[in-house]
């Protein structure tokens, strides 16, 4: 029998792949590949830095989709979330729930180590990306839009976190 | 996400990334990435688990400051619940038995979008 706990990564590429096909769909997707990936270096020790923390989940009342049900960048401010978040995207459902923001927006436990010194400083924003099957959209829209966004508030590094 | 942390690397913001599907970030190709190996959804700790989403939290800032170059991971110490050994084999899994029901979800969905 085989060993379900061994420990090996789940190959989400290929479990995806096999299920698009069996839901009937014959061109199967392409995940985005790069040789070159960049690379800035740490201009201060994080003790000193403003972070931003990046998410996919979006607002609760769902204000971050258009009438055509796309998901937009929207921001929220860390001192006053969201009660409630539309995770409704591709995450395992029957294993697990996203009932606790802080498994996948960590403002709490970013405020902890703001508090004991580990981090400077959270930024007063926090972001959605929406995480589209159009990989132009996010490169050429979304990306440059978070980018702005961060900047707006002088942010030094960023923690992205992906349902 | 990847696409959007390339984007802020390249544009002079250091990221890190944490995430649960190890080969679509490597793929990709990032800067940094805490890889979570938990089920989608739940990437900074267990739920109700504040010690562990602190300590994972604090992990990435680690990353963030240590790594020397691009496509650095570092895997969380921690494992999924030890009641649910089962959970790898979910997600997306296509059994024989389900094959009927996958075509018909499959081809309503495409009626719905021509619609």
């Amino acid at each position: 029998m085989q060993d379900k706990s061994s420990g090996l990564p789940v190959p989400y590429m290929e479990r995806t792949r096999n299920y698009y096909r069996a839901l009937g769909y014959t061109k199967d997707y392409v995940w985005a590949n790069h040789t070159d990936v960049p690379f800035t270096r740490m201009a201060k020790p994080v003790s000193k830095m403003k972070v931003a923390l990046i998410t996919t989940a979006g607002p609760g009342d769902r204000s971050h989709r258009d009438e055509r049900n796309r998901r937009h960048v929207w921001s929220g401010q860390v001192a006053n979330p969201p009660a409630t978040f539309d995770t409704d995207m591709a995450w395992d459902k029957e294993s697990t729930h996203t009932d606790d923001r802080e498994t996948f927006l960590p403002i709490d436990a970013a405020q902890r180590l703001v508090s004991d010194g580990a981090l400077g400083a959270l930024a007063p924003s926090f972001h959605t990306a929406p995480t589209d099957y159009s990989q132009q959209k996010t490169t050429e829209q979304d990306a440059p839009e978070i980018l702005r966004r961060l900047q707006d508030e002088q942010v030094d590094a960023a923690i992205l976190t992906a349902l | 996400m990847s696409l959007v942390a390339r984007h802020l690397e390249a544009s002079g913001i250091p990221t890190v990334i944490i995430g649960s599907a190890k080969d679509i970030v490597e793929h990709c190709g990032v800067p940094r990435f805490v890889f979570s190996d938990f089920p989608l959804g739940n990437p900074c700790g267990h739920p109700w688990d504040k010690d562990m989403q602190v300590a994972t939290v604090r992990l990435a800032l680690q990353v963030l400051e240590n790594a020397s170059g691009p496509r650095t991971t570092v895997r969380s110490p921690f494992e999924w619940k030890a009641n649910d050994p089962e959970w790898r084999e979910r997600y997306n899994r296509v059994r024989a038995e389900d094959r009927e029901k996958l075509l018909a979800i499959g081809e309503a969905r495409r009626k719905e979008r021509k619609a």
